[in-house]
């Protein structure tokens, strides 16, 4: 390859590169003016979603560890802002003081996971993994009594928005002569912080770590063999994963004002395992298109589900939420089915599937 | 004369209740080859297991280099300059020859050495080269053997400890295995070896070690063991 067309190649990946940009900063204004306010928070769910796949995605994707209570860290980040900054304490701690909190002691309740379960593999690691999620949920729904921590099944409410100083993305903000109303605001913070962990994972697979973590996934008794502790490996997996899961839970309760034990149930990791798989394991591209469409399809089908079914027999013959997750679940299978390795996996994951031949 | 590489002295093992190795000593003394061979369950692989820190002796000591090394992590043994090419291979099968072989230098920091070491591995093992960007799962058995053989010479060993390398391997390429390891041998490594076929072993060492049911019941020069008549009768079928 000559300068000129090295050059010119270089030209195309910035152009491609500004074309996402400038994509990613009206669809906001795009979305919200076109299919309403509702699918901007969709939009909004979608990125907390992709941080959460890709904080699994280093357990799972890279360490091959199967962790089935993932969900627990987003809970412990999304209680940490919640008690830090509403009436239910009153506390009312700055942002910026909470989500590296929140980040610190998700990711250390990620290590203390690991622990207990380092010898542990495969179904087994899975089932103490996912008794772990439903402990962190089962605290936070009777932590009322005696002393009331968690407010119980009622959940916590009125949760500070997202504040810096006097600025607050409660209210639209006026940037250089323009409204950014309040969901605007939100989705930029978030893509903010996606970017920034996607950053992060993109670096993290390419280091020593990054490596560390694939030998580990192939073969413990090889990775120690080529002097990897492989213990404290293991750990960071765990601490790294749960440090995003963190980090998205606390941007999800200054977003939603409000949290309770529902929001963090096996079914919520069983979702974000599904985008990590289904968008191809360990391929962080792939990880955030499952993200995308798993968080935007199962809404697609509910918004679908009313109009299709007046449509064709006239009336609602089947719930929407039934309907949806039925769909849903096809949706899984047939993914699985004609796409085992995820829907855009690896180039190495693909190359094995495919049979294994060059 | 100095102290030899390795010394285990009393080296037991149980499994449970059930001693598996029964408090036995030998050496290895630098730059040569020893093999330890035996029938199955004699104890030979737990021996190696052991030296390798993959599993707890229940007594006696290791030593290497002067220094007690049976308390130490698995990991932290490749630091010390030792490297376990383990029974069965255990090959990175997801990653690509060229990345397993950089894993092996997991453990160094001197990129542009790394890189040399590459390409001496690669001028020992050519058929490693010509499939360097397969995915290692994808290699045949023997070819797998060398890879992890190679794998472990890139942390830059002065001990290399061979578990099984012929297990499962065809013929011909159980040839190639031990042409590869007389060569690594006759470039000045250490190695100690643990295998069940006794005349290879034999032919590529120079000291060798009998195991029978947890213990050495014999010890001798290589070429004196493959001409005992005990020897040719238990071990190379004659």
């Amino acid at each position: 390859m000559n300068w000129n067309t090295l050059k010119h190649d270089r030209r195309t990946l910035w152009a491609g590169y500004a074309a996402i940009g400038i994509v990613l900063a009206v669809l906001p204004f795009l979305v919200g003016a076109g299919l309403g306010n509702a699918w901007l928070r969709i939009l909004n769910f979608a990125m907390l979603y992709i941080m959460l796949a890709l904080g699994l995605n280093i357990v799972v994707g890279f360490a091959g560890l199967l962790d089935l209570g993932y969900i627990a860290f987003y809970a412990v980040g999304a209680y940490l802002y919640a008690l830090l900054a509403s009436p239910h304490f009153g506390l009312h701690w700055p942002v910026w003081a909470i989500l590296p909190l929140g980040a610190v002691v998700a990711g250390g309740a990620g290590a203390l996971l690991g622990a207990p379960t380092l010898r542990l593999r495969g179904d087994y690691l899975a089932i103490v993994t996912l008794g772990f999620g439903e402990i962190i949920r089962i605290f936070m729904n009777n932590l009322n009594a005696p002393i009331n921590i968690t407010n119980g099944p009622q959940g916590i409410s009125s949760i500070d928005p997202f504040h810096i100083g006097n600025v607050t993305l409660a209210k639209p903000l006026v940037v250089a002569g323009i409204t950014v109303p309040s969901l605007h605001a939100y989705y930029y913070l978030f893509l903010g912080l996606a970017l920034v962990i996607i950053f992060v994972t993109i670096r993290l697979e390419d280091s020593r770590i990054g490596r560390a973590w694939v030998a580990i996934r192939e073969d413990e008794i090889a990775a120690k063999a080529c002097g990897i502790n492989v213990r404290n490996i293991k750990l960071l997996a765990f601490a790294m994963g749960a440090t995003f899961g963190g980090v998205a839970g606390g941007l999800f309760a200054s977003f939603q004002g409000f949290v309770s034990p529902e929001s963090f149930g096996l079914m919520e990791s069983v979702m974000v395992l599904c985008m990590v798989v289904l968008g191809g394991m360990g391929h962080i591209p792939g990880v955030i298109l499952g993200g995308i469409l798993l968080t935007i399809l199962p809404e697609a089908f509910r918004h679908a589900a009313v109009p299709l079914q007046q449509a064709v027999f006239g009336k609602v013959v089947v719930d929407p939420e039934s309907l949806r997750m039925l769909l849903f679940g096809l949706a899984l299978i047939v993914v699985m089915l004609y796409r085992p390795a995820g829907l855009w996996p690896s180039a190495t994951r693909k190359r094995e599937l495919q049979g294994g031949s060059k | 004369m100095a102290e030899p590489l390795l010394i285990a002295e009393g080296l037991r093992i149980a499994y449970g209740g059930i001693q598996a190795v029964k408090g036995i000593t030998f050496h290895v003394e630098f730059g040569e080859t020893v093999s330890l061979i035996g029938a199955n369950g004699a104890g030979k692989t737990s021996t190696l297991k052991a030296l390798a820190r993959q599993l707890d002796a229940a007594g006696g000591s290791v030593r290497y280099q002067g220094r007690e090394i049976s308390a130490l992590a698995p990991h932290e043994l490749v630091g010390q300059g030792i490297a376990l090419v383990p029974e069965g291979r255990g090959v990175f099968a997801r990653l690509t020859v060229t990345e397993n072989l950089e894993m092996g230098a997991y453990c160094r920091h001197d990129k542009a050495e790394i890189a040399d070491d590459l390409e001496r591995i690669f001028a020992l093992l050519p058929r490693l080269k010509e499939r360097h960007g397969q995915l290692a799962g994808t290699l045949s058995g023997g070819e797998q053997q060398m890879l992890a053989m190679g794998r472990a010479l890139m942390s830059r060993p002065k001990l290399l400890l061979l578990d099984e390398p012929s297990m499962g391997l065809a013929p011909i390429m159980v040839q190639k295995v031990f042409e590869v390891v007389q060569e690594v041998a006759s470039q000045g490594m250490t190695i100690l070896l643990v295998e069940q076929n006794a005349r290879l072993a034999l032919q590529v060492s120079r000291r060798g070690y009998v195991m029978e049911s947890g213990a050495i019941t014999l010890t001798d020069e290589a070429a004196a063991l493959l001409d005992n008549p005990r020897v040719r009768a238990a071990y190379l079928g004659e």
